[in-house]
């Protein structure tokens, strides 16, 4: 047993033994604010993904059915053949079985919903990517997360990594770990996508950010939530 | 209409007194901020909450660009008898909005 | 130590997220007081306002006041406002209560441009002003959309 935890602490990355996340570096009246669902302004969004999804999505689905769901996102998509992000899966199932126009990435109802989905699953824990089909958009989001970017020739790693919990002007740098997608951001006064805030990185060290739903951001989720795995999720997590 | 959140106690019992908490979906645009094109966005908010219960306005409030958006309001009141508490949120552009909630007061 | 920290620093647009007007003055926030107490003289005591003094971001502050009230029919608070000196606008939130709130309290969630200070005056039935202020400093974050 002794020897079998040794080994499976090997296994894990370095850091893994001290990961946290953006919850633990927060100001405590902004973590009050997530723990509260009555002050939480996230579960605005929550309580409109479900009146979404009891109108528009229990012919197919049930609530109990939805948790544990967003905790095994990004997926491989059997119909498109490549890996799919929950708010990709909520809108690919959008077209295809209620034929209708799917929702845009980062509009409201998408948003919702995903939040919605997303929140069957707090507390759990995120897991691993195991479908051997998703390896190479691993190791594509790997190299993304290590790779240097932008006119500021910065790579994730060099914030989210190597000066992790360190300050950057008032703020902590954070460890990257997605655990609260959607959330809601106090700085964009409302819920937003994990894409959202790869955006917001992509265009802070100044490099072209990818267009939302791109294969690229897919592969970076998959990445990040290999990362985390295991780390439970918090969505609607409140976040700075 | 928009989205809201409100806690009011399903009963109480005669005297106490209970918290009201209310959370409302609402840009609660300042008319102080520039859009992409550099325009200043003209203000829309909720300037005023009230309370009714029990027949009386029993709290009520005006608000200023400086309430975050999705304004949270939370004040308490004495539950005095078995009714219909009534909330309303108005403000710029015609925005209106009436929420009812049910208290058994013993 | 962190070498791209001032880079990232300068490259975040963050001063363009500051209002662009100068901002309420103290003057500014004393006329806005004087036209809640109508020129009464207001003592300190009595109000607990309560906010953190460092507060990460100033889209959404989480702020409460209470006052020190029976709230009965003879004696109770009417009002409480919450004033600040350097937003925009110096009123915040103007709230009316009586005796049938049972506690004199309101919290909510604020906007603050700025750190700056806060003043929460409560106008009680019998014709009194009490207050009390509040600093707070408001840090600038670094990696925002821009």
């Amino acid at each position: 047993m002794k020897r079998l935890l040794a080994l499976l602490l090997l296994a894990l990355p370095a850091s893994a033994q001290d990961r946290r996340s953006g919850f633990e570096d927060m100001a405590r009246e902004t973590q009050a604010m997530q723990r509260d669902d009555m002050q939480n302004p996230g579960m605005l969004w929550v309580a409109e993904g479900e009146d979404r999804f009891n109108r528009d999505c229990t012919a197919c689905h049930s609530e109990a059915s939805m948790r544990g769901v967003a905790a095994r996102y990004p997926a491989w998509d059997e119909a498109t053949g490549a890996p799919i992000d929950l708010a990709g899966r909520i809108s690919a199932c959008v077209e295809r079985h209620q034929r209708v126009a799917p929702p845009a990435r980062e509009s409201q109802p998408l948003l919702a919903l995903t939040a919605y989905v997303a929140h069957q699953s707090r507390g759990l824990p995120i897991s691993r990517p195991s479908d051997p089909r998703l390896a190479p958009a691993l190791e594509q989001g790997r190299a993304l997360y290590g790779e240097r970017r932008g006119q500021l020739d910065l790579s994730c790693v060099q914030c989210h990594d190597d000066n992790a919990g360190r300050r950057l002007a008032g703020s902590t740098i954070p460890q990257a770990h997605p655990t609260g997608y959607p959330l809601y951001r106090l700085e964009w006064q409302g819920v937003g996508s994990l894409q959202r805030r790869l955006r917001g990185c992509m265009t802070g060290v100044r490099s072209e950010p990818f267009a939302y739903g791109a294969a690229e951001y897919v592969a970076l989720e998959l990445f990040l939530n290999d990362r985390a795995a295991g780390m439970l999720l918090e969505t609607p997590a409140v976040r700075p | 209409m928009a989205r809201v959140l409100i806690n009011v106690p399903r009963s109480a019992r005669r005297g106490d007194v209970i918290t009201i908490r209310t959370l409302i979906q609402h840009t609660m645009e300042t008319g102080y901020r520039p859009n992409a094109q550099g325009d200043v966005m003209p203000r829309d908010i909720i300037r005023r909450f009230t309370c009714t219960y029990d027949g009386a306005v029993v709290f009520s409030a005006e608000l200023s660009p400086a309430i975050a958006a999705n304004p949270f309001l939370s004040f308490t009141t004495v539950a005095t008898s078995s009714g219909t508490v009534t909330m309303t949120w108005e403000g710029d552009n015609g925005f209106a909005q009436t929420e009812t909630r049910a208290i058994e007061v013993t | 130590m962190i070498v791209p920290t001032r880079r990232l620093l300068l490259a975040a647009p963050a001063l363009l997220l500051m209002p662009r007007q100068a901002g309420a003055t103290q003057a500014a926030m004393e006329e806005a007081v004087r036209g809640f107490t109508g020129g009464a003289a207001i003592t300190r005591g009595r109000v607990a306002l309560d906010i953190s003094p460092l507060v990460e971001n100033g889209n959404t502050v989480p702020l409460s006041v209470i006052v020190d009230s029976p709230m009965t029919e003879a004696d109770h608070v009417r009002a409480i406002a919450i004033f600040n000196e350097r937003n925009p606008q110096p009123h915040v939130i103007t709230a009316q209560l009586g005796p049938r709130a049972g506690r004199a309290i309101l919290s909510t969630h604020i906007r603050l441009a700025t750190s700056q200070t806060l003043l929460a005056v409560a106008a009680l039935s019998d014709g009194s002003f009490w207050s009390d202020s509040a600093q707070v400093v408001v840090t600038l974050a670094a990696c925002i959309e821009g």
